[in-house]
């Protein structure tokens, strides 16, 4: 329960910050994507169902406030989740790798997929000006972000798992 | 190991699940409009937080405006003083155009009066997280007399258009967005043309304007561009912007360019909005045509 209240609370406080403190924070008018971020590190460190979950609600904010359809966003990003449930078992704590080339993989599916949801639909081919001109700023940004922000979720779930395990102990 | 793929197969079942749900609420969003109860529960859980952090960021911009040092006060005060000057003089000989005006628009019987329109003020409480859109909320609703369709000018200029509404919130899209396009004219000639927001043409926040007809009429750099008489949405005479690029397309039947618009799109705090749409104020007949 607690951990649940907290991941939603993680998920809330990212999202409240991307839209009001990193607007002013942009540089070259590219945000970094803090919500993927946080989707793509529950994945590979508490599995797939978990990832998926966050992403699941992660997605509905997004599309609430910032997206046109209902549910585009919601599935990318459970999808991003379960992808990154899968390399679980390849994930230790200490290495900072793995997650780095993780969550910029999740970033490049997400821009990526949007570009061809949003804007190729429309008919919209200037590919590489999208590219260069917001996937990939958007990608840098956000591992740069990642550095900081992965550091603080790593700490918050640490503590969390201690504390379920001493209460697990607790009642053996 | 029985366990671990006990478990696999309930997260793919899942995964199935919450794609169905997905595509199922994609379709019902694209038979009816709004996101209904989801929409309404959001508008009262996590628009007070944004109003609260945007209250806050408010007051800490207020304070570190209090620290600018005297000396550029009184810079910026001179300068203003003179600005003062030069409008009372330009106000003087409007408001005599003004008087002119009236006259001759009691002789005309043109009883429209563009130029008051009933507005009400707002704060911008979040913008769009997402590099994609340029779209932000306001805290004003339906309570306030916000409606779908309306539209929203900062300072002097024409910001977007309400897209959803909920009872103290209202999504605006700007006209920056790839997905706005507005009918607009050239104020000197009156010839109208489109004028559409650009992903690209978004980070330095400029415009695109096409389907201006190449005739007779020279239209420069620096031209005055506002909304037109045939928009469906807009309301007539919104100041737009610009013209600062302007070139013959390869048809040489239309004439196309960009428009520096006359509003700072990355620094927008308090909005104007106009209650008033233009379905309301034409009767409504050609409600829902199109962009």
């Amino acid at each position: 329960m607690k951990r649940k209240l907290i991941t939603l609370l993680i998920i809330l406080v990212c999202f409240l910050l991307e839209s009001s403190v990193f607007h002013r924070l942009s540089f070259a008018s590219v945000k970094p994507n803090l919500l993927i971020v946080v989707t793509s590190s529950f994945g590979f460190m508490r599995g797939k169902k978990e990832g998926m979950f966050v992403g699941f609600s992660a997605g509905l904010l997004a599309d609430l406030f910032w997206g046109n359809a209902l549910g585009f966003n919601m599935l990318l990003y459970a999808v991003i989740g379960y992808m990154n449930g899968s390399f679980k078992r390849m994930f230790y704590d200490d290495d900072v790798k793995l997650p780095i080339v993780l969550i910029g993989a999740s970033e490049l599916v997400y821009g990526l997929s949007t570009y061809a949801c949003v804007y190729m639909l429309q008919g919209d081919f200037a590919f590489f000006s999208y590219l260069f001109g917001i996937i990939l700023p958007e990608l840098v940004y956000t591992i740069l972000v990642t550095l900081i922000l992965y550091q603080i979720i790593l700490h918050i779930n640490k503590k969390l798992e201690a504390e379920e395990q001493r209460s697990a102990s607790k009642f053996v | 190991m029985k366990n671990k793929s006990q478990s696999s197969f309930s997260s793919k079942y899942w995964l199935i699940i919450i794609s169905v749900v997905c595509v199922i609420l994609l379709g019902i969003e694209r038979f009816t409009d709004g996101g209904g109860p989801l929409r309404f529960i959001a508008g009262y859980t996590v628009i007070p937080m944004q109003e609260g952090i945007s209250y806050v960021g408010r007051f800490m911009s207020d304070l570190s405006d209090n620290f600018e040092t005297l000396d550029e006060m009184k810079k910026a005060n001179e300068k203003l003083q003179s600005k003062v000057d030069e409008l009372t003089t330009d106000n003087t000989r409007l408001r005599q155009e003004q008087y002119e005006l009236e006259r001759l628009r009691e002789l005309y019987k043109l009883d429209e009066n563009y130029s008051d329109y009933e507005k009400i003020g707002a704060h911008v409480i979040a913008n769009n997280g997402s590099n994609w859109f340029a779209t932000f909320t306001i805290d004003k609703g339906t309570l306030d007399g916000v409606k779908v369709d309306s539209n929203v000018l900062a300072g002097s200029g024409l910001v977007g258009i309400v897209t959803e509404v909920g009872p103290n919130y209202a999504q605006v899209r700007s006209i920056i967005d790839d997905a706005s396009n507005v009918s607009a004219m050239m104020l000197s000639t009156s010839d109208t043309c489109m004028v559409r927001g650009d992903l690209e043409l978004m980070s330095d926040g400029r415009l695109h304007f096409e389907k201006l007809p190449n005739n007779d009429n020279v239209v420069e750099p620096g031209e005055q561009v506002v909304t037109s008489h045939v928009s469906s949405r807009f309301l007539q005479g919104l100041f737009i912007g610009y013209v600062s690029d302007i070139d013959v397309d390869a048809n040489n039947l239309t004439r196309s360019g960009y428009i520096t618009p006359a509003v700072d799109f990355s620094k927008l705090q308090e909005v104007l909005v106009i209650t008033t749409t233009k379905q309301e104020m034409t009767g409504g007949e050609d409600a829902g045509e199109g962009e």
